[in-house]
């Protein structure tokens, strides 16, 4: 008994297909599945999962992991260049954050099987695809403002959401991300705030900002329910537990008052208050332009994957030189 | 090809002297200092932990999902492990 459990242990993430075989005749597995879904329990990586369960969460959670990466970009573009020692040491944290939620990501979806180096070389080649959101240039301070307060707000919308994700390695980085995401909005907040009730300049800075980020923001949770090819899946394993436009809705109705109060205007000239539905009629994005970007025509595309493979083609040496380090120590122990 | 990030650990957080060590999540690293500084700066960015533990993943000896049913059956037909099994009078008061 106990050295077959040692041999199964192996690897303590993944089944083998002895394994899966040997299930496969004592119980339907699929039922099994099925019907912890359905009393809301959790699946963990050893469990046995259908192949496009997994594939849906490697792909989910890598873009998820790829996003926080990139999305520290457009932040670090303004580090050198924030306003005061007190704003740059913030940013610094926030980006840190950013970059250890892309670990918590990365190693959540290595325990569905695939590795750390697959994943960023379909980064790096440009394979992989990661937020919209990220493509777009951060021309002003206020753009730091308008990410933290509206690109974070949406980001942490949909987060708080998967805190409760059916997979249990996503749900548990979920819930870590989330406490850690709070401080980012709230950051974001008061730099527009700053911005919002200072000099007629500012003021129309942080405005020019929520301008040009408003309609992106909206693109992150992705297509319109009807053209959404994976939504169904996602709602069925419970990998999502709400849909694209649910989440868009929740959004606007957050984020509209907290504008008012800026006095600023939102971009979006049709918005209107629904007293039927309790929340606000408003414009779709542009959903041409959503495509175009996610195909890698946006304004920063170029730039951001040629921004990553360089940090990562930079950090050769150091990797090589630490792995050549550690195979040294271990051989002096050895001896 | 061998990855480049280095071999997975896992990181054990202990809130405060007295408190159990609790799995915390995990990470890449290519040796065990390397493992503990990265696992302070991954995981205790704002107090979470006054101490670390961070093992090799595949040091982890682990239960199976499947075996469940056989490997933990023999505690679930003992009631007599529980407190409530037993009556106590009512006059002995609290025990």
């Amino acid at each position: 008994m106990s050295i077959i459990l040692v041999k199964r242990a192996l690897n303590p993430y993944i089944c083998c297909a002895g394994m899966k075989a040997r299930l496969n005749m004592s119980v339907n597995v699929e039922e099994l599945f099925e019907s912890k879904l359905a009393k809301n329990d959790i699946i963990e990586p050893k469990d046995w999962m259908p192949e496009n369960y997994r594939k849906h969460l490697i792909r989910q959670i890598s873009q998820h992991a790829h996003s926080e990466i990139v999305g520290m970009l457009p932040e670090g573009n303004w580090i050198t260049r924030a306003p005061s020692l007190r704003a740059k040491l913030v940013l610094l944290a926030k980006v840190q954050d950013e970059g250890g939620h892309g670990l918590y990501l990365y190693t959540a979806a290595e325990s569905l099987g695939t590795s750390r180096d697959e994943m960023l070389d379909a980064l790096h080649t440009g394979k992989a695809k990661y937020s919209s959101i990220f493509n777009y240039p951060t021309l002003t301070w206020a753009d730091i403002g308008a990410i933290g307060w509206l690109v974070d707000g949406a980001a942490i919308m949909n987060q708080v959401m998967l805190q409760r994700t059916s997979y249990g390695p996503y749900a548990r980085a979920m819930v870590r991300i989330c406490k850690e995401e709070s401080f980012h909005q709230r950051q974001g907040y008061e730099v527009m705030t700053k911005l919002s009730f200072g000099t007629p300049e500012q003021k129309e800075m942080a405005q020019d900002a929520l301008n040009r980020w408003w309609y992106p923001t909206l693109m992150m949770f992705g297509p319109p329910d009807a053209e959404s090819p994976n939504s169904d899946n996602a709602i069925k394993w419970r990998i999502k537990r709400e849909t694209n436009d649910q989440l868009r809705q929740r959004f606007v109705n957050q984020t509209i008052p907290q504008i008012e109060y800026l006095g600023l205007t939102c971009p979006d000239k049709s918005l209107k208050w629904n007293e039927a539905k309790k929340g606000y009629d408003f414009s779709e994005p542009d959903w041409a332009e959503f495509k175009n970007v996610i195909h890698g025509n946006g304004p920063c595309n170029k730039e951001r994957l040629v921004s990553r493979n360089k940090s990562h083609k930079d950090g050769e040496w150091v990797r090589a030189a630490a792995s050549e380090f550690a195979r040294k120590q271990n051989e002096s122990t050895a001896a | 090809m061998a990855d480049s990030q280095g071999p997975l650990w896992e990181v054990f957080v202990q809130k405060k002297a007295g408190q159990p060590f609790v799995h915390c999540g995990n990470l890449h690293a290519f040796d065990k200092e390397m493992a503990l500084q990265n696992s302070r700066d991954l995981y205790t960015r704002r107090g979470e932990g006054m101490a670390l533990w961070v093992v090799l993943s595949s040091n982890i000896v682990s239960s199976s999902p499947e075996d469940i049913g056989s490997f933990f059956e023999p505690s679930n037909d003992k009631i007599f492990r529980h407190p409530t099994f037993y009556q106590i009078p009512d006059g002995v008061g609290h025990m």
